[in-house]
Formats: C-alpha cells, structure tokens, sequence
C-alpha cells in the first residue's frame, strides 16, 4: 500500500473541491472495496478524502413517492429501512444476498455502485489486464473464465460488474445523483452509470473526474412481487454466477435485470413485452448478443431456468 | 516403556476423568482472545522488525536481475535479502521445496525476496517496489497431458508401495460381467487454515529461538537445522497455539526459513506471516489426482477385480498423493491392481494435507463403488457388507486384530434412516428441492509412535506435564490433561499441560493421526512413572497402590487399608514411551479385553460417512442437508 | 468477443490468449520487467527520511509538488471502555492498530482482505471487518474487541456458551466468530434482515438458518460450525 495523506471534509462540495485539488486523490466512504485493492496496489491513490462526515447518509421520501437514498447509507441500513422493505423489496433481497454482515454493515450506496470487478486476473498483479494497464492484455480471455462476463463485453475485457445492489436498482429505474467540483448537480439514470469496456476497459463509469455521488433516488413503488434470485457456487458468502432481479405483476408482466453476467446490470426492456410467454421468450432476447467461453457458456441456459424458477414462484 | 503386551487392568479403565465430556484445558484463553499464536508474541523481541516477502511473479523460468536499490531505501528499511545475500539454504527432508528462488524460479510465488522494515506497512510497501526481471521458460502444469508419459513413482517413504499386484487382475476384469471404469479427477486443494504462516524469529549469538506455527517440533528443528545449515541444538521452536495445520504446517517453510535469514540479515528479531494470496502457491498444498478405477464384481456383487491407478504431479523429488492407500486395504477381492504414477509439474509443492491419498482415494474408489453398486441392483451398504474383509486383502494370512466395518456400516445406516431412502434418483422432492442420499465406506491407519512427556508433582498436589506434543484444535492439551489427571487420581484442574515446545521431551507431533494415541501413551507411561516414585516415597507397593480423589479434595495414594496424602511427596519424572503396532498388532490377533481406552493401538479406525443433499432442479445449486459418520477406531 | 458497435479483436487481445503476461512489452521478449519504476522524490518526502545506513540511490529532482504531509497521523478512539491515543502511519488498518500497536492480539489477522471475518470487532456496536478499515477513519468512535466482551475470570454469556458447546478448535477463528454472533443477535434484534428471512415484512426470528445464514462472512476451517450455531441458540434462547 502507497502512502497517502488523508482528510475529512465537512461538506459535499468541500470533498469534490478536495478531490478535484490533488492529482490521485479518491474519495473513501465504507472502504470495503477501496483499501482490498490499495493493499495489492491496484488502486495508488496519494490522498484520501474521507466522506462519513459530509451529512449524505439519510433516506428520505421524496416530493414524487419515490426514495431518496443518501450516498453514504450503509448497505445494512439501506435494506433494514422499512420502505426498502415493503416498497422496494428487490432491493432489500439483493443487497441481504450479498457480501456478508460485517461488510453490509460498512459498505455504502454510492460505493456499492462504484465496487470493482473480482476478475481473478484483474486481482493478480502479475497477470495481463487491460482494465489495470491499458494495452497490456487481457489473460482471462483464454484463462479460467468461469464467473466471467457473457455478454457485453469486448476483445479486450471479459470482467463483469459483481454489485447485487446495482442490478435491484437497474430493475427499479434508479437515478444516481452528483455534485461536480465546480459545484455543479446532475442526474444519470442507472442504465448510464456503468460503461461496457469496449476498448477502454479503465474506464468504468460515466462520472467525470471528482465527480461526487451524493444519492440515489428511487421512483414510485411500482408495486408488483419482487424477487432476486442468486446461483452462486456456495449457499452464502460468494458472488453471483448468475442472479435475477424481478418485478413481476399479477398478470404476468413485469421487468427484470441480470447480474452475474456482464460488466453491468444486464436489462433489455425491449425484451419484457414478452414476459407473460415465459422465461425462454425473454431470456433468449436477452442474452442474443451473449459470446460466452467454453468455461462460462453454461451461464445462459442458467439466465433461462433461474428467471423461469422466479416466474413460477411469482405464480404461485 | 514399550507397548507391546496387552495392558490388562491398568489407572485408565476408572474412566472418570478420561472418556468424559470435559471444557477444553485452553477454553477460557480462546474465547476470551487471551490464547496468543506465533505472531503475537509482542514481549519476546522487543525491537523487533517486520518482514514481507516478495512472490515470484512468473510461474518458471529464473531471475536475471533484481534492483532492490529502490526498496532499501524506502522508508523503514532495515534490509531486503534474496538468495544474493540469504546464504545457503538448504532443502529439509520431508518438504523438497526450496525456500527461495535462488535465481531459478520453479513456481509461481516461490519467494523471490523478503523486507525487513521498522512497520509492517513499510515492508510491504517497500516489497513492490524491487524490481525483478526474469527469463521465463517453459513449463508443465497440466497434469493430464502427462498422462501416458508419467513413469510409475518410486517407493518414498510414505504411502506404501506404488505398484502392487494379486492374483491376474487384467484377465479377471476383462472376463467379467459385472464392471465399472471410471476416471475420477480432484482438482488442487489447499489447507487454507485460518492462521497464516507466521514466525518471530531471534538470534541469541548462533542460538536461535522462533515462535512460530508448527504441527511437528521434531521435524521443524530437524529441518530448520539442516536448511541454514546449523544444529539442530542450536534450534528451539516454539508453537503452543496453532490456528489450525492439516498438514500444512507438517514441517518448516519459509516463513520460518525467511524470518530466521531476515533477522540475520538485519541483526534484529524479525516477525514474518505469509500474506493470505500468496500462501496457495507459496506453501505446500494437496495435488491435483486423476484417477482410473475399475472394479468387477459377479452378478450376486462379490467383487472380483478391484484396480486403483493414480497419477499426480510434483516437482522434482516431490512425493506422490498416496491414493491407492485405501485401497489395498478396504475390500476383498482375489485380483488387484494399484498403480501410482508420478508426474513432474512445475506447480506449487504437493505434500501432506488431511489424509493425504486417503481422502481423494476414498472419494474415487466409493464413487466407483456406488456406481458398479447401481448397475448390479445392489443396495449400497448391502454392496459394503458383502465385501468386507476381515483379513488383509492382499495377504489373506494376515487378520487384522479387530475391524467392525460391517457394524459401522449397519449402525450408520440404521441411525441415518437409511431405509428411507428410494435407490432410484429424482424421486423424492421437497418443494423444487430433489433429495438424494448417499454413503461411502472408509479406512485410515492410525499409527502410534514413540511419544515422550516429562511429568512433575509440586507440593500444592498440581501435576505438571510437558511434551513438545502441539495441539492444532485437535485438543492435545486436553488428551494429556486427562491421562495425567486419571492416572494420578487429581482433578483436571489440578493437572497443567504444557506443549508445543521443542525444548520439551519428543513426540511425533501432529500429524498422520498419531498425536493424540501417542503423546497420551507418552503421559501414561511418564505417569507410571511417577506413580511408583510416589508410591516408594510412601512406602508403599506401586503395584497395591490407587491414586484417588478424596473427598477432601485431596489426593490419597491408597494401599489397603493404608493411605496417605499424595502431595507430601513432589516428585519429577521424564519417560518415554514406544509403541510398536505394525508388528503387534497385525501379524498376531490380540485378547479382546483390552480396554476400551486402548495403549495397545489398533490398526486403523474404519467406519462409514452418510449424507443427504438436496438440489433443486431449476438452478443446479447442491446444498447438503445432514451427514454423519461412524467410526470404530 | 467483442459487444456489438466495438471494434473487431485487437491483435495483441489476440496474442495474450497465449501469454499469460506481458505487461505492454513485446511478446517475444524474454525478459519481464515485473515491478513499477523505483521512486521518485514526491515518494521519498511522502514516506518519510531515508536511513542513513542504507545509502538511498538519489532520484533526480522532480517538479514542485504539494507541500509534504506529515507520515504519522493522531487520531484517538474509545478500545474497551479505555479511550487510547495513537500516532500512527495513515495506512495502518484498525486491525493492526490493534494488534500491533495497542497490543491486543485478541483480533486475529486471518486474510487481511474482508474474506474471513477473523478480524470482526464492534464499533460502536456494529460488527465490521477491521482489516478493511483504517485506523485513522474512527476518530472518536468506540471500539469493542474480544478482550472487551470477557475475560478468563468474567465470561460473557456468548464466550460461555462457546465453551460450552466447544464451539471452535484451533481457536483462531473464535474471536471473530464470538463477537459477530453478539452482533447478530443484535442485530435480529434490531429488525435486520438478511438472505435467510422469508417474509421482508416482518421482524426475523432467531432461527437456526437465520443465525447459519448471518455468520456466514466468518469462516472456520476446523469446522466447528455446528456447535457454534447451538452456542448462539442457547444464548438466543435465553435471551428471548
């Protein structure tokens, strides 16, 4: 681990302006992700700008019905609060499915969003990676590629996003909220968070540099069963192979997302017309563009009988 | 004392401290965070430093340069040795794997260097920046394309003989109606125990003192000794806690090595423990098998051919993975096979982890059995049963001394519900849940071997038993405890134990299950020991005497109707015991009433393993539901 | 492999299906650089003076950079009811804080990545990994580690029920597993759900699969699991 400075912003525009300041610097909320990868040095920051105190931690309704989730709600938080619970119910299931306790209890929302991949090779030093060092290879292709992405990604990066939380929100219409150093705010819908590597695997979001996520913002309960159903090689305490997040109404219809199987969030609204058919009409449009390996290519008739499996326990 | 008569009424069948269910010697220490582990021994080395070590990051090939400039001179940095400056290290005698690359690499995070800085975080600091450059070559790591060119393996010095032969096996499996071929592969695995490999290692002079974390004292001075090329008297190792072996921590490796030559370099105390990535290539680990075995049976399932071939891989001089162990002694059969072969793969080492052969030879051959079981409409445990063997299979001439498989087997299944159980697959649901179950047979040797322990009565009545025996969670301290408590008639709390010390007297450690028979058969006879100096101060007839708590709390050596407090005398005594089994036990049938808390050993422990998994259709996921086992030992 | 609208497979994507690493130099080379660039000056003053003893090889002069931070930072938490001060290096985790500085070596360093729980201490009452959080970030806060639940001569009920239920082996895993199993019942208390409750709606129960389900970011490799749930079910029991 480099050493680095550190200090504790009192404010959201202060920890932007701190960041925005110092070449290398990042910000750190529950650290969870951050110090893993700091102590193999695949992250270098020379400054840390710790944001426990800027006053983002709260959950409150907002003006539409919907849920404003402040960007420094721990995971545990997040899926205890009782509207998570009975309005967002995906949500809660997705984010209790991961991680263990003690993580859920200090990982945050906005760095649950931002949580690299657990590509082994991204992980080992030694071994090519482009998202590590741009142009240097990629050894997975070709490599042991088991819990690796299907679909969308590229010749040069096969690693996929390993957040639960993300592939809830997806689901849910979520929208991402930040403040810019120049003390600016937008908005960026989920679907745009999160970039497919193409040929700059380095580059995994779509937030410019110091750019803050101060919360999350959830519309309108859209009511409906909610389900999130994780496969993963052990009954706890492991990343997904392949997992469903799930609305699904009486009638049938409803939206989905997948995780497990791509750099991000896998949702094809085009695809959820045909819900009511049943889950191979939707996972085979889902998953048309899927170029899966040898070692993962048993992914997608998973995609197929898990969303089937949750179709049949939202019937019954 | 030597255990090769039976021992007929001896201390130990009282039972009342022995056999029951008692709290751990060490309970209150481990819960409260109070039990301290090798690298927590902060008053030993009071300016100790810290070292990190530095994996190769090729998989083989050699260093050619190394630029260390960059680390010495971080911050912190007291020295940064590598096989430029280590000296020479030698290679011990049970592990083969050389502690640093020196400059050939043969494996994947082979240590390349280790830091000593003032901080554990300046060490590791400074550990990224060496540079190292290295020429790779070639090299093999794929196991099954060595399959036809792997020669059979020489005989080592465990795991018995790699090639065996009765009777006509070829003839009689290709002749047979009945049959099963099968290839079984169980992919590398590591002992991953909670407590990584750790040392403090302190120089004293040429003296060197480590606390460190070692199932085998003896092995570990031993090995020590002759890796940087000192005495073995100049060695004391020290592990009184161990955060769990399986055989990974059998004998010395290279945090101990790397600590030992790092505090030379730096001429300061050094602690050292193996980050938790490295550790699966740095250590030893369990090697990959495949494995052909091919069984023929008659149409009424008594086997007729039982064949076990096995390959796995090492580096050079390594040892195989004994999986036809097993084997060779389980089921009857008139015409067998078994045939380790050894490949040379440029992975990690392969040595010893929990039941090493025994484990993927038993899973491989009861999956074999399952299967031939199913195609001749057998019942699985009726198969067992059917072909048990009371005598050795390979030398009829040879009974064991006692061996209730069968018992086992029929106990287990009936306590488990085994007749519940519908033999056709996919029939029994529970909500999207299918139910299955299963069992498999089993056999391991549980040898005994010469055990010492030294043994002390103060004049408070407490008993003080010292052996360099390591308890790894396996409960040793609480085995001598309780020997030494039952055979000196005091209460547990009246007994200390004190292990894992290589300055104590010698046992064979932990390891091959011989720990736990051989330090109590140890203590036993350190105790007997002790028993007849206590009685001849007392004036009396050791043979008369009973050692007894009395009421009054106080311990009473009685003989007739005489007795008298045994505290008046405080006593010390060191003895040694051997305990000879292969020879005993197997070539002579022994008297039944032997006790039930045997010094005379048995063989091996037989017994079976049942379970039920359920797995739900739609996904694929297994999720095992219950299991149990049985074992006679 | 390529998502639709990317460019075709690169040449040197193609290549590394062969070459496990390369790190952007030639293929063919034989020779691997492994490690990055020695240091610079901004390095040596962020971290601190060189020691004499070991002559330092001079980087050339770099740019102006920010003015150097100090290499030990204060910072003063709350460790068992005894509020402690340190002055410790920025990256020293609260583990390491703890064992090798406060000289609690109860906490036990099994990973040292968040994979093992090993490391689980409370602060201000909730269970977290303390290798995965640095010392400096607990300013103030109060800290809960095994030696602080109980001693040899003041079990608390959880570390006497462990002892009762033999709930461990090789002991190393037990402190973390003890004071994450305080925290859950806590935290069943406390209406957290987890991936073991069926209804979202309602408060969890101490269940058998519940507890199973909530220790499960502590890992035993002795595999005293089974009497650690009955540790903790007994403890739950007498609480309910």
């Amino acid at each position: 681990m480099r050493a680095f400075t550190y200090e504790r912003p009192k404010s959201p525009a202060e920890a932007a302006a701190a960041v925005e300041r110092r070449p290398g610097a990042k910000f750190i909320a529950g650290g969870t992700n951050l110090l893993d990868l700091m102590k193999l040095e695949i992250e270098t920051p020379t400054h840390l700008v710790d944001l426990q105190d800027v006053g983002l931690d709260r959950i409150e309704d907002t003006a539409e019905g919907g849920l404003r989730i402040g960007t420094l709600v721990t995971n545990t938080q997040l899926a205890a609060h009782p509207r998570v619970r009975r309005d967002y119910g995906v949500l809660a299931r997705a984010i209790v499915a991961g991680a263990s306790g003690q993580l859920r209890n200090k990982a945050t929302t906005g760095g649950n969003l931002l949580q690299r991949t657990r590509c082994p090779y991204f992980y080992d030093t030694n071994q090519a990676c482009n998202k590590r060092t741009p142009g240097s290879g990629c050894a997975a292709i070709g490599g042991y590629s088991r819990q690796l992405a299907v679909i969308g990604a590229s010749a040069g990066c096969i690693a996929t996003n390993p957040s639960d939380m993300a592939v809830a929100l997806r689901v849910l219409d979520a929208t991402v909220e930040t403040v810019r150093p120049d003390g600016t705010a937008r908005t960026i819908p989920i679907a745009d968070l999160h970039r497919l590597p193409g040929t700059t695997p380095q580059i995994e979001t779509t937030l410019e540099p110091g750019e803050l996520i101060t919360a999350v913002t959830l519309p309108r309960p859209i009511g409906g069963r909610h389900f999130y159903q994780k496969v993963r090689d052990r009954a706890s305490y492991a990343f997904a192979l392949v997992s469903v997040a799930a609305v699904i109404h009486e009638n049938g219809s409803g939206r989905v997302a997948i995780g497990g199987v791509a750099p991000k969030p896998w949702r094809v609204e085009a695809a959820e017309a045909d819900m009511p058919k049943g889950a191979k009409a939707v996972a085979d449009q889902l998953m048309a563009a899927a170029r899966p390996t040898d070692d993962n290519a048993f992914k997608l008739p998973l995609v197929e009988r898990t969303l089937a499996l949750v179709m049949t326990q939202a019937r019954g | 004392m030597k255990f090769d008569t039976p021992a007929g009424q001896n201390p130990i069948d009282r039972m009342t401290v022995v056999g029951q269910p008692v709290d751990r010697f060490e309970a209150k220490l481990k819960t409260t965070g109070t039990a301290t582990y090798a690298y927590e021994y902060h008053d030993v080395a009071p300016n100790v430093a810290y070292g990190y070590v530095l994996g190769a990051a090729i998989a083989k090939g050699r260093i050619t340069a190394i630029d260390s400039r960059g680390a010495e001179a971080a911050p912190g940095v007291l020295a940064v040795v590598t096989y430029r400056n280590a000296g020479p290290l030698g290679v011990g005698r049970f592990y083969v794997q050389r502690m640093l690359a020196a400059p050939e690499v043969d494996h994947y995070h082979q240590p390349v260097a280790v830091v000593v800085a003032e901080t554990f975080e300046q060490a590791r600091a400074a550990a990224s920046l060496i540079r190292v450059s290295y020429a790779r070559s070639e090299g093999r790591f794929d196991l099954a394309a060595q399959m036809d060119s792997a020669p059979v393996a020489p005989q080592g010095e465990f795991g018995g003989p790699t090639e065996t032969h009765v009777g006509n096996f070829e003839r009689a499996f290709d002749t047979a109606e009945f049959k099963i071929d099968g290839t079984y592969i169980v992919p590398d695995q590591a002992h991953a125990m909670m407590e990584p490999h750790a040392t403090i290692a302190r120089w004293d002079g040429d003296q060197l003192t480590c606390w460190t974390s070692i199932q085998q004292m003896n092995w570990g001075i031993r090995d020590l000794g002759i890796i940087l090329g000192i005495p073995r008297e100049k060695v004391r190792l020290i592990s009184p806690f161990i955060g769990g072996g399986f055989g990974g921590k059998g004998t010395v490796q290279c945090d101990l090595v790397l600590a030992a030559v790092a505090a030379r370099a730096a001429r300061r105390p050094v602690k050292l423990a193996l980050q938790r990535p490295i550790m699966f290539n740095t250590t030893i680990h369990r090697p990959k098998t495949i494995q052909r075995i091919r069984l023929a049976a008659t149409r009424d399932g008594k086997l007729t051919a039982v064949g076990h071939e096995s390959w796995s891989g090492n580096l050079a001089r390594g040892r195989t993975e004994p999986t036809t162990l097993s084997t060779r002694s389980l089921y009857a059969g008139p015409n067998r096979l078994t045939r380790v072969r050894l490949a040379t793969l440029d992975l990690a080492e392969g040595n010893a982890m929990r039941a090493p052969g025994e484990a993927p030879g038993l899973m491989a051959l009861e999956v074999a059995m399952d299967e031939l079981a199913e195609k001749l409409g057998v019942d699985p445990v009726e198969f067992r049963i059917l072909n048990d063997s009371q005598v050795d299979p390979e030398r009829p001439d040879r009974p064991f001394s006692s061996r209730p498989f069968v018992e086992c087997l029929r106990a287990g299944a009936e306590r488990f519900g085994w007749g519940a159980r519908n033999p056709k697959p996919g029939q029994l649901r529970d909500g999207h849940w299918l139910i299955g179950m299963g069992m498999a047979g089993a056999i391991r040797g549980a040898p005994i071997s010469k055990a010492g322990a030294r043994i002390r009565l103060d004049r408070q009545g407490v008993v003080t038993v010292e052996t360099d025996m390591t308890d790894i969670g396996t409960g040793s301290y609480t085995v001598v405890q309780q020997t030494a408590a039952e055979m000196m008639g005091v209460p547990l709390d009246k007994v200390v134990a004190r292990l894992g010390d290589s300055s104590l007297p010698e046992t064979p450690g932990s390891g091959g299950q011989q720990g736990a028979p051989s330090v109590a058969a140890g203590v036993y006879a350190a105790c007997v020991k002790l028993r007849e100096a206590v009685t001849q101060r007392l004036g009396f007839n050791a043979a008369d005497a009973e050692f007894a708590a009395a009421r009054f709390v106080r311990v009473i050596v009685a003989c007739r109707s005489r007795w008298r407090p045994m505290a008046a005398t405080s006593s010390s005594r060191t003895a040694w015991s051997s305990a000879i089994w292969r020879g005993a036990s197997r070539s002579r049938p022994l008297a039944r009433t032997t006790p039930r808390w045997a010094c005379m050993p048995s063989p091996a422990k037989s017994g079976c393993v049942a379970c039920s998994q359920h797995v739900p259709p739609a996904a694929s996921s297994i999720r095992r539901r219950r299991a149990a086992r049985l074992s006679a030992a | 492999m390529s998502s639709t609208g990317s460019e075709p497979a690169s040449p040197r994507a193609a290549r590394a299906l062969h070459e496990p690493s390369s790190h952007g130099k030639e293929r063919n080379a034989t020779v691997t650089e492994c490690k990055s660039p020695g240091i610079t000056r901004r390095d040596l003053l962020v971290t601190g003076a060189v020691p004499p003893v070991l002559s330092a090889m001079r980087a050339p002069a770099a740019k102006a950079e920010a003015p150097s931070p100090a290499t030990t930072m204060r910072v003063a938490f709350v460790v068992n009811g005894t509020p402690r001060e340190l002055d410790l290096d920025p990256r020293t985790t609260l583990l390491d804080a703890l064992r090798e500085h406060l000289r609690l070596t109860g906490t036990k360093k099994g990973c040292d990545h968040g994979q093992c729980g090993a490391c689980t201490v409370l602060v201000d009452g909730v269970r977290i990994n303390s290798c995965l959080t640095l010392a400096v970030m607990h300013e103030g806060d109060t800290v809960t580690t095994i030696e602080g639940l109980g001693t040899p001569e003041n079990l608390h009920p959880m570390q006497a029920a462990f002892i009762k239920h033999d709930g461990y082996q090789c002991g190393y895993c037990t402190p973390g597993q003890i004071c994450s199993a305080v925290a859950v019942l806590d935290e069943l208390k406390a209406g957290v759900p987890s991936h073991a409750t069926g209804d979202l709606s309602a408060a969890a129960e101490a269940t058998h699969m519940e507890m199973r389900e909530r220790m499960s970011g502590n890992i035993c490799r002795c595999g005293a699991y089974s009497n650690i749930a009955e540790a903790m079910a007994e403890v739950a029991r007498s609480r309910a």
